[in-house]
């Protein structure tokens, strides 16, 4: 576990004018290993709402701090646990990944402390096992599959080929990718997640009679895998379609080989609304780089912190005023509408993306048209708080 | 499946063998010859790939990049021989584990530091950017033959260093007995400076050769070097010959495998538990293909030698 926040909390309180912080926010994401891009960008965009808030949430100061979890379960749960025990912090943001979500889920909780994620949305706490205490600015996990068949299905792709690494989310991912889409499936194929030589499975997709490729293959898979079926010609062939594959941590490298996929999601840097568009030129300023939906969702969420630490004039002390208030989610998403369902999932519109250059050169997702609107996940009937 | 389709998997996993051969050749040199468990090989594989990126965003040329990018690779093979490797031959294997591992987190995390944690990648040099239709509607990247050819070639290469030249004599008769080479009077360090120089070079070369199809990460080099290894166990530490025969099996065993597991479990049960079951069963062959070969030929299929 690794410190980064100290110099960064202290620049913060400084920015407050009172010298004792008053809203604890403590930060769990990945920032090693090969998908330490997307905590990056959840921290970046969080500290950029820090900052257009003026180091303040709810009026009150905060200090923020941030935990890596690297990608390791028992490093997760110990960073929790120095974060609810040692610091005791108001708020935990995270986590990235659904797996290190699992691990900080009841230490965090159970404390009575608010679990807030900017990525991960499992079904696992969606349904019977939500709490009053978690709640998450990204969506449930399924709904961007579940977005691209429905996209598959309204396109009148009638035969998918679908490919996916060997783990859960993968399997999830296609489940979610059948619940709308009603044509053939090609075939599916399941490579390790540490896959590096796709000639084979596309081999196998050249050799179907696929008029489109759903894939999850997230992070550097993704870019192995979009470079090699761009290669290979099958771009011109068949249209590919995929979640977490082609985003703003992935496209940088991806660059033409990606042009004219289509993706899913809540938003896109070129969202054509004011806030939105402020955001992203903000965030570029600042960092460099192109905000992808994992610094958009964490913006909101410090947003989300923002609105309830006000709405109950600062006072942490009474949790269930403070959850009622999160619950409301009075806060402007960068996405637009917003609501919070009964399990604490977002309720929120959904677009199918594309991926094209930006006249600056850089190669981004775009928006497309509008698939859900107010989507609601299949799960939160079953939550009882 | 049709027979075009296995033909195409067999050349698939030729040249997954290939890519193999080029990273495992330098491990099985160092592993071989010098008794030296060098996990950090993978990283110095690493470091090629991000030589080719940083020096291609600087010349803007794939074979400038790749020409300076190996005299680069093999000096910070040297430096990292003098720094640390050197006070490790004498020590026994855990210690050089454990160094060397040492070695993968700080030039892992040194690399992030350097180049940010996302994804990388090396555009396909221009003349070689352009492909052939191997079936109707797959196409081959030129690109992709290059690298066969380019594995061949360090395949023939080594062939002709090690079995005639005078330093491949020594490097030979160090690998069977280095004491009693030192002993002849041949100045064993140097030999081993140079084996290993040689070896950190052929991971530079596999790293700059694969930026181009692969893509650029921190930690790129841990997976493959795990494979790495299978290779150069199956084929016999120290062995080139074994090396580029184990590679080549590997690449069909793991390719093949994908392909053929999955689709005969369909024949035997319906077809959610056969995507269950497959690729699990797929990753393990190359394993399980380690295991027959140590239980019938423990030192390999071409040991130099047996390991120490």
């Amino acid at each position: 576990m690794k410190k980064h926040a100290l110099g960064m909390a202290a620049g913060l309180v400084a920015l407050g004018q009172a010298a004792s912080a008053e809203v604890k926010v403590g930060m769990i994401v990945t920032l090693s290993g090969p998908p330490a891009a997307l905590g990056q960008q959840a921290v970046d965009g969080f500290q950029l709402a820090l900052k257009d808030l003026g180091g303040t949430l709810g009026g009150e100061p905060a200090e923020l701090i941030i935990e890596d979890d690297e990608l390791k379960p028992d490093v997760a749960l110990s960073a929790a646990n120095s974060l609810v025990d040692g610091e005791d912090v108001d708020f935990v943001v995270g986590t990235i990944f659904s797996n290190m979500l699992q691990a900080v889920f009841r230490p965090v909780t159970e404390s009575e402390t608010f679990l807030i994620s900017p990525n991960a949305g499992p079904s696992t706490f969606a349904g019977r096992n939500c709490s009053p205490y978690f709640f998450v600015t990204s969506y449930q996990n399924n709904q961007n599959a579940e977005v691209m068949g429905a996209y598959a299905q309204e396109a009148g792709f009638t035969n998918v080929f679908m490919i996916a690494p060997n783990y859960q989310a993968g399997r999830d991912n296609m489940e979610g990718f059948r619940m709308h889409y009603e044509g053939e499936i090609a075939d599916e194929i399941y490579v390790p997640l540490d896959h590096q030589d796709f000639s084979a499975e596309i081999a196998r997709i050249a050799t179907s009679d696929a008029d489109a490729v759903f894939a999850f293959t997230p992070g550097g898979l993704g870019v192995r895998f979009v470079r090699q079926f761009n290669d290979a010609g099958l771009s011109d062939r068949m249209q590919f379609m995929s979640v977490f594959t082609t985003d703003e941590t992935t496209l940088p490298a991806q660059q033409d080989a990606a042009e004219g996929f289509i993706a899913a999601g809540n938003w896109a840097p070129d969202m054509a609304t004011e806030r939105s568009m402020a955001f992203v030129e903000a965030f570029e300023a600042e960092y460099g780089y192109v905000p992808g939906g994992y610094a958009m969702q964490a913006y909101d969420a410090a947003l989300l912190i923002d609105s309830a630490v006000a709405a109950v004039g600062g006072d942490l002390s009474d949790k269930e005023a403070l959850g009622a208030a999160l619950e409301a989610a009075e806060f402007a998403s960068l996405r637009g509408d917003f609501s919070f369902n009964a399990n604490h999932y977002p309720v929120q519109d959904f677009y199918q993306l594309s991926v094209a250059q930006r006249e600056d050169g850089a190669w981004v997702t775009s928006m497309g048209d509008q698939v859900f609107d107010n989507y609601a996940d299949s799960f939160a009937g079953e939550c009882r708080m | 499946m049709s027979t075009t389709l296995i033909l195409i998997q067999i050349l698939n996993g030729l040249q997954l063998g290939v890519i193999l051969f080029l990273i495992a050749a330098g491990l099985t040199l160092v592993f071989g010859v010098m008794g030296f468990i060098n996990l950090a090989h993978g990283v110095q594989y690493m470091l090629g790939a991000y030589l080719a990126y940083w020096l291609h965003g600087l010349t803007g040329s794939f074979i400038a990049a790749f020409l300076l990018a190996l005299p680069s690779a093999l000096i910070l093979g040297l430096i990292l021989e003098f720094l640390i490797f050197r006070h490790l031959y004498a020590r026994d294997h855990l210690s050089q584990v454990l160094a060397t591992f040492g070695v993968i987190l700080f030039l892992n995390q040194a690399v992030k530091v350097l180049f940010g944690p996302a994804a990388l990648s090396v555009p396909v040099p221009e003349f070689l950017d352009w492909s052939f239709t191997l079936v109707d509607g797959l196409l081959y990247p030129a690109y992709r033959v290059a690298l066969i050819v380019a594995g061949l070639l360090v395949a023939l290469g080594l062939w002709y260093v090690i079995t005639r030249t005078r330093v491949g004599m020594l490097i030979r008769a160090g690998a069977t007995n280095p004491d009693m080479v030192s002993a002849l009077g041949v100045n064993v360090r140097q030999l081993f400076l140079v084996v290993f120089g040689f070896g950190a070079m052929l991971a530079g070369l596999a790293g700059v050769l694969a930026a181009p199809v692969f893509s650029v990460e921190p930690g790129m080099g841990d997976d493959l070097l795990i494979v790495a290894f299978v290779v150069i166990i199956i084929g016999g530490a120290g062995s080139i010959r074994g090396a580029f025969v184990a590679a080549l099996l590997v690449g069909l065993v793991d390719t093949l495998g994908r392909t053929l597991v999955t689709d005969g479990l369909r024949l035997l049960m319906d077809a959610s538990a056969a995507n269950q079951i497959g690729p699990a069963i797929a990753s393990m062959l190359i394993y399980v293909l380690m295991a027959l070969v140590l239980f019938w030929r423990p030192e390999g299929l071409f040991a130099a030698k047996v390991i120490r």
